[in-house]
């Protein structure tokens, strides 16, 4: 009897692509009716093991049972048939279909082959009400919030009838508010009979909601641990495998003249809607300013206008002084600028280009690296080996196309090379995602470095951890305007969190003093 | 020539040369709404025109008045075969869907004239064919007083056929499971994986109809305006459906919209001599318009958000 | 640097092995069809490389081929699919000989280089239309070149007609002043047709190689093609290289149709459908590689495979339609050239799964 008490029980499992051991005989039970959590760091495989599970990979060895039933999972079908749901990190969700349709897609009721849509309806209301996941069934995906996405991916496990609910990552894309509400869904599941496992590296999440937790480390399995009785830096040290410390050690910030100033920005996105919309904020030397915020307030336009790739409709850029509202890219990183892009595949490197192509990628044009129009290849190289070794980039040589390495020392050689360039202001969007513990301190120990060398640097960041830990002041961006700046040493994330929302600092304050809800606060804004 | 018979004329041409454009078109529809760019359009027309001929005049004695119609399903079948090429290439074998298209472009004028020799003497073209579409009456509808004589009296049936099948197509594809299916793998086909959509047989259904389809187009081209096969019975029609089909939005309703006014700029080279005002322009003018205003619409039409989203890319799944 | 070494004989052994399968698959198709495949690749051989007067002819085919297949190269490097070669080498042909016929008087020194340039430039204007309507509206450039290919037929054959001729189908012979012929190159090759357009051809490949790999405008070139977000971010225009891409396209597409105009015609005459450089050209890219080298290599091929196509109707009875369809065939193979790949990283994967089980 003992035995059926698990509704999941992965035991064994290994997955090897090629040479590369992602899950190396990794163990996952998890019972009926518990939350369960799966913790490990970026690139642990953790989303391995999950996909393992749901059938969309194949595993090398190891065996699957679901209700004590040994069962072999060859594909998403099969899956679902077991009553496994998952709800992806990056929504599984076609944008360009209505909510009904992403919901029904794949088991749709229908009449000799034509879709009922009244039936779907319907059944989507009841489910919807069920579990107080609340959508409008017609509208197109692409129209509604990130949360409203994400309750579409929930309901699409649901309507297959899933008992057992994998969430991805699900709190990457949230607010904390949006978070919270999160969690008690899940919690509302749970009574429902459901039972969940959450895939996270969020650790005060899963002390929130999990019961119990699963480690895993650079694939292998660590320990299953209950939840209640274990602190969250027992838990961070499960998952990094040595002590870990929660903040970077940095001096006391020396600001002096001002570097980046912005006034009265406006910044159109492609439907001609203002993604920033009069914003105003200045960084000076010696500073870190963090920019926090929810992704899609306008963030990225902000840091496209000012490197010159997205265009200025109005308001002004000044870098030492110098306008560079609508200057070319060249010119403007000419002027001073260095800038770690967001999308470092799609901003950052030309993949299949060699490391040391990729590393020259600004300073080709320039003498030694080319002379009259042709290229020194000789130099390149040489230059090349010389900013791996200085930022300890690993790599083969520096010949290898730059796919070939890992995130983190891609980073780093992105970094490398907006650095050597001593640029007076350093853009870094994002520095850190996707990337290990490691790698993370690595990236912010340089960007401290970089203001203590009398630099101002730009951060932003969805992660409330990294610009609470790095920034010297912070900047809320909400709906394309600053709405706050603050300094870390008083704020904290909740603070933090209503701000991203769009609540003034005085409400945040209410909140805080127990004067008002962040309900309140947040929808009083609308 | 009086104002009804002129427009008459007008409208059977445009139809005429529009029938084979909508066929094509909507076949081009199906495969990249399924996520298969296909420029090899073109050359399944052209294999659906040798197909059709060559069977319409081996089996004409045996068929005699059906001849071209079921010539018209010989081709079509025909065409799902050489599709499957296509299919092949850029779903498994992970071929660039311009390259695998192109390679249909350059096989099948060959093999089509290769069999040509073959089956016809050795000649590089085929003798005329006997049975083909003639232009008709619709029963009824003709009998309508202005109306009736402009768009239904000596005209051609294929184009009302064709607009038939485009509706058919728009339903299909808006309406039906097989059509929410085959639009959600062209447009998040890892996405439909996880529902359990089987993405590579969606996106063989999608290249298959477009052969079919296609090849319906060439067939329909070769019976009834060249009526035999010969190096130049495809030249370029299978490029201006695929127009159409960007023009349309991907949608078949759009798709046949744009097909007709494609027909009309084309039949407009042929009976623009009888037209007033028309017949004054310089014919090199008549004959680079479709391709001008393809052109001219496409830069217009600047949005692109309207092409489904993994139009093109392979899906590879992970195992 | 043993992965990119690896990637480059990989590259080659899926050429070959493409050339090897599309030739047997044509046999199979002479068996079906009730030739004999050895009589018919024995005439193939013999019309190509048979004496050197067939060799010169083969050389002289492919003449035009390795400049339409450079152009392909370069357009896709810079990430553009042109692919409207086809219309640009036509236009470059009828630019080519226009000039000549206008200007029958000028000296050889200067009719030449002017009649190549000339040449050269129509195919450049063609191309940039299609480069600008790109860069400037994110138009398809695969339609559009498509598109633009028929209009250069229509346009090329009202030139010839109307324009040049009075009503003709073909233009009168160009002066001797702007040939390319070599009596030299002729007189070697046993009185082929052989002209010092191969010459130019291969320098071209030259040019375009240092061009590509050894100037910082291609290192923007290639960066742009593989990857447009990161080239602008890193200060390159992505407007300006995929315009310079279709003009350096353009001009070589029109060169290659200059050879055909100055060197094998030395006329220009109407046409019912596309002549097919444009479309061959891109297959010869496609199996060399876009490496100026590897296109030298398949253009000669090619330019084997078409010259001797034209002997096996007479000597073996096959129609010469036969080559088309193989080099369709060998297209298709090195475009789905991850059937070959597949299959070659499973052998090596079997043998040492045999070592290990061995030891």
């Amino acid at each position: 009897m003992a035995e059926a008490d698990y509704v999941i029980e992965m035991l064994g499992i290994t997955k090897k692509f090629g040479d590369f051991v992602a899950n190396d005989n990794i163990n996952l039970q998890v019972k009926k009716g518990e939350i369960h959590a799966l913790l490990g760091e970026n690139g642990a495989g953790k989303s391995t093991l999950m996909n393992v599970l749901f059938g969309l990979l194949e595993p090398t060895s190891g065996e699957i049972r679901v209700n004590g039933q040994k069962v072999n999972i060859t594909d998403p079908n099969t899956a679902n048939k077991l009553g496994i749901g998952m709800v992806h990190q990056h929504f599984m969700l076609v944008d360009k279909f209505t909510v009904t349709e992403n919901i029904i897609l794949g088991s749709e009721p229908n009449k000799f082959g034509f879709i009922n849509k009244k039936e779907a309806t319907k059944e989507i209301k009841n489910i919807s009400e069920k579990y107080q996941l609340k959508v409008d069934p017609s509208v197109v995906v692409r129209d509604i919030t990130v949360g409203m996405q994400q309750r579409v991916e929930i309901l699409k496990t649901l309507y297959r009838g899933a008992d057992i609910l994998i969430f991805d990552e699900p709190t990457a894309v949230l607010t904390p508010q949006e978070i919270e509400e999160l969690m008690s869904i899940m919690k509302s599941l749970v009574k429902e009979g459901k039972s969940i496992i959450v895939i996270t590296h969020k650790l005060d999440e899963i002390k929130e909601v999990a019961d119990r937790c699963t480690v895993i480390r650079r694939g292998k399995y660590i320990e299953t641990v209950d939840v209640a009785t274990t602190t969250q830096q027992g838990l961070a040290n499960l998952m990094v495998g040595r002590n870990v410390l929660f903040t970077t050690e940095k001096k006391a910030a020396e600001p002096k003249e001002i570097v980046l100033a912005v006034e009265d920005l406006v910044v159109k996105e492609s439907r001609g809607l203002n993604a920033v919309n009069q914003l105003s904020l200045e960084v000076r030397a010696g500073e870190v300013l963090g920019i926090a915020g929810i992704d899609g307030n306008g963030q990225s336009e902000l840091i496209q206008a000012i490197t010159g790739l997205a265009k200025v409709s109005a308001g002004t850029i000044k870098l030492n002084g110098q306008m560079i509202n609508n200057l070319p890219p060249r010119k403007i990183t000419q002027a001073g600028l260095g800038h770690i892009p967001e999308d470092r595949h799609k901003f950052g490197l030309i993949l299949p280009m060699s490391l040391a192509e990729n590393i020259a990628l600004q300073t080709y044009y320039q003498k030694p690296l080319s002379n009259h129009g042709f290229l020194n290849y000789k130099e390149i190289n040489q230059f090349a080996r010389e900013r791996i070794e200085e930022f300890d980039v690993r790599t083969a040589n520096e010949l290898v196309p730059a796919s070939a390495l890992s995130g983190g020392n891609q980073q780093k050689a992105i970094i490398a090379r907006e650095i050597y360039r001593n640029p007076d202001l350093l853009i870094a969007a994002q520095p850190t995602r996707g990337l290990d513990v490691g790698a993370i301190e690595f990236i912010h120990k340089r960007l401290i470095e970089q203001r203590d060398n009398g630099k101002a640097v730009l951060l932003m960041s969805f992660e409330l951890e990294e610009i609470l830990n790095v920034s010297d002041r912070i900047a809320v961006m909400y709906e394309g305007k600053i709405v706050a700046v603050v300094d870390p040493k008083e704020t904290n994330e909740q603070e933090l969190g209503l701000l991203m929302a769009g609540a003034s600092l005085a409400q945040a304050h209410a909140v805080e003093e127990g004067k008002a809800t962040a309900e309140e606060v947040t929808t009083l804004d609308k | 020539m009086n104002l009804v018979s002129t427009l008459s004329t007008v409208f059977s041409s445009a139809l005429l040369f529009a029938a084979p454009l909508i066929f094509t078109a909507l076949g081009g529809t199906f495969s990249e709404r399924s996520g298969i760019v296909n420029v090899g359009l073109e050359g399944i027309m052209t294999i659906g025109a040798f197909s059709a001929i060559a069977f319409n005049l081996t089996f004409a004695d045996t068929f005699q008045s059906a001849t071209p119609w079921i010539a018209m399903l010989f081709a079509g079948i025909v065409g799902i075969v050489f599709a499957l090429f296509h299919a092949v290439a850029t779903v498994n074998l992970r071929a660039n869907h311009i390259v695998s298209g192109t390679v249909l472009n350059l096989m099948a004028p060959a093999l089509a004239i290769f069999l040509t020799k073959m089956m016809f003497d050795g000649k590089g073209q085929t003798a005329i064919i006997n049975f083909n579409f003639a232009k008709v009456d619709i029963p009824f509808l003709s009998s309508i007083p202005v109306v009736g004589e402009i768009l239904f009296k000596r005209t051609s049936l294929l184009a009302y056929i064709a607009i038939i099948v485009a509706i058919i197509s728009w339903v299909v594809l808006y309406k039906t499971k097989f059509g929410l299916r085959l639009r959600s793998v062209g447009e998040h086909p890892l996405a439909a994986d996880t529902l359990g959509i089987n993405v590579y047989k969606m996106r063989y259904a999608g290249v298959l109809l477009s052969g079919f389809l296609g090849a319906i187009g060439g067939a329909v081209m070769a019976q009834s305006i060249t009526l035999n096969f010969a190096h130049s019975t495809i030249s370029g029609q299978g490029f201006m459906a695929l127009a159409a089909m960007i023009f349309g939005k991907w949608n078949p309703l759009g798709a046949m919209g744009a097909a007709i006014f494609f027909g009309f700029a084309q039949s407009l080279s042929v009976i623009g001599n009888y037209i007033p005002f028309i017949q004054d322009v310089p014919s090199i003018y008549l004959k680079v318009a479709p391709y001008a205003l393809t052109i001219i619409v496409l830069v217009g039409f600047i949005g692109k958000s309207e092409a489904p989203a993994a139009d093109g890319e392979t899906y590879i799944k992970a195992k | 640097m043993t992965n990119s070494m690896n990637g480059k004989l990989k590259g080659v052994i899926v050429a070959l092995l493409s050339v090897i399968l599309g030739l047997v698959m044509g046999a199979v198709i002479m068996l079906v069809s009730g030739h004999d495949p050895i009589a018919g690749y024995s005439a193939m051989i013999q019309g190509s490389f048979g004496d050197l007067s067939y060799f010169g002819e083969t050389l002289r085919q492919s003449t035009p081929l390795i400049l339409t297949a450079l152009a392909f190269a370069v357009a896709s490097t810079a990430g553009f699919f042109n692919i409207g070669i086809e219309g640009q080498s036509l236009l470059g042909w009828l630019g080519a000989v226009w000039c000549a016929l206008a200007f029958p008087d000028l000296p050889k020194f200067i009719l030449l280089p002017a009649c190549l340039i000339v040449g050269a430039l129509f195919g450049a204007f063609w191309a940039g239309i299609a480069g600008m309507l790109k860069a400037f509206f994110n138009t398809s450039e695969v339609i559009i070149t498509i598109m633009l290919n028929y209009i250069a037929l229509y346009l090329s054959n009202f030139v010839i007609r109307d324009i040049i001729t009075d009503g003709k189908d073909a233009t009168p012979i160009i002066p001797d002043a702007a040939s390319l012929r070599s009596p030299g190159l002729e007189q070697l090759t046993d009185y082929s047709r052989l002209h010092y357009g191969i010459i130019i051809a291969v320098l071209m490949c030259v040019i375009v190689w240092i061009l590509m790999q050894k100037t910082t405008t291609g290192y923007e070139l290639r960066a742009v093609g593989m990857n447009p977000f990161a080239s602008q971010y890193a200060g390159m225009s992505t407007k300006r290289n995929i315009i310079l891409a279709m003009v350096i396209s353009g001009a070589l597409a029109g060169l290659g149709g200059t050879m055909e105009g100055l060197g094998t015609f030395k006329n220009i005459f109407t046409q019912n459908s596309l002549p097919g450089l444009g479309f061959n050209g891109m297959a010869v890219s496609l199996l060399g590689g876009g490496n100026p080298f590897g296109i030298i290599a398949a253009g000669v091929l090619f330019g084997a495979l078409k010259t001797g196509g034209l002997l096996m109707p007479t000597e073996a009875g096959v129609p010469e339609e036969l080559v088309d369809i193989v080099i369709a065939l060998i297209i298709f193979f090195v475009g789905a050239s991850y059937l070959i790949t597949y299959l070659l990283d499973k052998l090596p994967a079997k043998k040492n799964a045999l070592k290990e089980g061995g030891e």
